[in-house]
């Protein structure tokens, strides 16, 4: 979207682009960034944070399909095996795969792309990148102690009666994380309603905000049920209250029930955001509007709205009536409804558009195909008679593999290619990039589609041996998983380098249209010199100015 | 929207009504109601929590989307319970299966 006011005092070009004053530049040393409130700052903290536990977790992972690769257990005890698929899942998504979107890329955008200065709450927002780190930390102290086996999910009545591993601070550490997650989500939510630029309506807005704002009252209404069920469990294995424990007179399916109240819309914390990525990048590289904005739009809210009313199909096989959980079948085909029209509009998008496949774009392709396998084994594990096969079963772990990291981390990685020049007025090398793109398509296909195979088969999940006839497609997912872990480093290395040694990007290397792409690249402080003043709708590339400043961008390979 | 400014008598008031309303229910569990007993406990406890929202949370005074925020959190809680109760109203409900029949 243009503006009609926010010109930078300096002409662009790549030479001049980082000297300038921006957010990187405004103040040097350790104290400027540990008590900084500027959220694009504060966004390369949680960077830095998020990446730190992404790489903890793909260890645990690294060590779970090097256990996997032969049928013996020979690697490690069965009680290590437990832990370290918890620790896998615990770090994955409380740690990186629920903050990674938000609180990285959302920090960084959201005032950027409403054009305003800041959040509504900048010491809150710091505030949360502490409080993150603090349940980070209760967090890696339990696993450094000998780490959790319950599984992420803490079932009952397993946590609370027999696991005698570090169950109370691993869920202490959630908790506290929990507040985070709360702070970000109630920043984004009051922010995007009352500082949005003079003229940008809510249907001028980009779809990323969109979708940043139904996840964020998701954050809000959900994370607090989570909080008080996994206090519960503290409390009941502290002080023996009959909660959830039928010896106690509670009931086991009722952790279930609170659990899930939260963590199946945890999924679309997730992959709402992405969703709000992948229509960043594929308007920005088809060239074209988004088919059908308001439709996409309001995907985003019956997501967030539905997904919370599906939760009990987690729960067909654990003793949930048969009527209950007919309705939440049901319930859970709903969702696919909005997803699925989320995905066709963004393949109408790219009917006609002139498409280039740049780095970012490849990443949105991938995410087109992933989500919707994940999505589709979504409905087939929805369906009460097919779940009842393979409830449990590595068919599971690879349909969530799906969402989450073909889904999530696709949107993330995709994201942080495209705003990489925002964030850092840096290009990083375009063959390298596109390579590591590739490496992950492939590797994460590897890795994840002979687990649907597996499972199908009968291959239950959470063993650390399994019968030899499974070896093969064990061996093919643990090589996947190491093309994988290669694709992963790539970016890490090339982002890394690119901040010394990448040469300058200019303001908008991609020629894309965006508030945030109105001001200079990295940003000042300020993010705008003067306030922009929108006078119309997200991803308008057939104007003629527009036209004529894409003819002025920089090629990237 | 100008700040409404809620005068000390009325948050003395309600403070009151909201002590009262304990006393009632400490003085309520001493009786035998029967099957009332949860109705008139549960009557009082929603009761005290509309006080402290309208008055001391300033949802009676705040714009429309305040209340509608917070009646958005009581229709989750809701949500919670209503569908967690789907489950456990209609557990018992399932016949047996008889061979033959």
């Amino acid at each position: 979207m243009n503006t009609t006011a926010a010109a930078p005092p300096v002409t662009t070009t790549a030479e001049t682009a980082f000297r300038r004053p921006n957010y990187l530049n405004a103040a040097y040393g350790v104290r400027s960034w540990l008590l900084t409130r500027d959220h694009k700052r504060i966004a390369i903290l949680y960077l830095i944070s998020v990446t730190t536990f992404f790489a903890i977790g793909s260890l645990f992972a690294l060590l779970i399909r090097l256990e996997l690769l032969t049928p013996e257990g020979d690697l490690f005890q069965p009680d290590t095996y437990n832990r370290l698929f918890t620790m896998h899942g615990v770090v994955m998504v409380f740690f990186f795969l629920i903050p990674a979107i938000p609180a990285v890329l959302g920090n960084f955008l959201v005032p950027l792309m409403i054009g305003a200065k800041d959040l509504a709450f900048p010491k809150l927002n710091l505030a949360s990148w502490y409080v993150y780190n603090l349940g980070g930390i209760f967090t890696l102290w339990a696993i450094i102690h000998g780490g959790v086996d319950t599984g992420w999910t803490f079932y009952t009545p397993f946590s609370t009666h027999y696991s005698n591993t570090y169950v109370i601070a691993t869920a202490l550490g959630i908790f506290i994380n929990g507040f985070s997650t709360i702070f970000t989500g109630l920043n984004f939510i009051v922010t995007i309603h009352r500082m949005r630029a003079p003229g940008l309506t809510w249907f001028r807005l980009p779809l990323f905000i969109w979708a940043t704002y139904a996840t964020s009252v998701i954050i809000v209404l959900g994370t607090p049920v989570i909080a008080i069920t996994l206090l519960l469990v503290a409390v009941e294995k502290t002080f023996h209250l009959g909660i959830f424990d039928p010896a106690l007179g509670g009931d086991p399916v009722l952790f279930q029930h609170m659990f899930w109240f939260y963590s199946h819309p945890a999924v679309y914390i997730m992959i709402l955001p992405a969703m709000g990525v992948e229509s960043e990048l594929i308007a920005a590289f088809a060239r074209k509007r988004i088919v059908g904005y308001k439709v996409v739009a309001f995907a985003s809210i019956a997501i967030a709205v539905l997904g919370f009313l599906v939760w009990g199909h987690h729960m067909f096989v654990a003793g949930e009536s048969i009527y209950a959980a007919t309705i939440f079948s049901v319930l859970s085909m709903l969702v696919a409804i909005p997803s699925a029209v989320k995905v066709f509009n963004w393949t109408a998008t790219l009917y006609q558009g002139s498409i280039s496949f740049q780095t970012p774009m490849l990443y949105a392709l991938g995410f087109i195909g992933l989500f919707t396998l994940g999505g589709l084994t979504g409905v087939m594990v929805a369906t009460l008679g097919f779940d009842v096969h393979v409830h449990d079963t590595y068919f599971v772990v690879a349909h969530f593999h799906y969402i989450m990291v073909g889904g999530t981390i696709m949107g993330y990685l995709g994201g942080l290619h495209y705003w990489w020049p925002k964030i850092s007025g840096k290009l990083y090398p375009a063959f390298l990039s596109k390579l590591a793109a590739l490496l992950v398509f492939v590797g994460f296909n590897l890795t994840f589609f002979p687990q649907f195979i597996l499972g199908y088969l009968g291959m239950p999940r959470r063993y650390w041996s399994y019968p030899p006839e499974f070896q093969v497609l064990n061996v093919l997912s643990t090589a996947g998983a190491s093309i994988l872990g290669v694709g992963y480093l790539l970016p890490l290395c090339y982002f890394i380098w690119s901040m010394r040694y990448g040469k300058d990007s200019g303001d908008n290397p991609w020629g894309a249209v965006g508030l945030e792409w109105d001001t200079t690249s990295p940003p000042p402080t300020e993010n705008f010199y003067t306030t922009p003043v929108v006078t119309h709708g997200p991803y308008e590339y057939n104007r003629e100015e527009v036209h004529n400043r894409m003819s002025q961008e920089v090629t990237l390979g | 929207m100008a700040e409404h400014v809620t005068s000390r008598k009325v948050y003395f008031l309600v403070f009151a009504a909201l002590l009262a309303l304990t006393l009632a229910t400490v003085l309520v569990a001493e009786v035998d109601l029967g099957v009332f007993n949860d109705v008139a406990a549960l009557t009082i406890a929603v009761t005290k929590a509309l006080l402290v929202l309208l008055f001391f949370m300033h949802v009676r005074h705040s714009t429309r989307m305040t209340a509608l925020t917070a009646v958005a959190g009581f229709f989750w809680l809701a949500l919670l319970i209503g569908l967690t109760m789907a489950d456990y109203a209609s557990r018992g409900q399932i016949l047996p299966y008889v061979a033959g029949k």
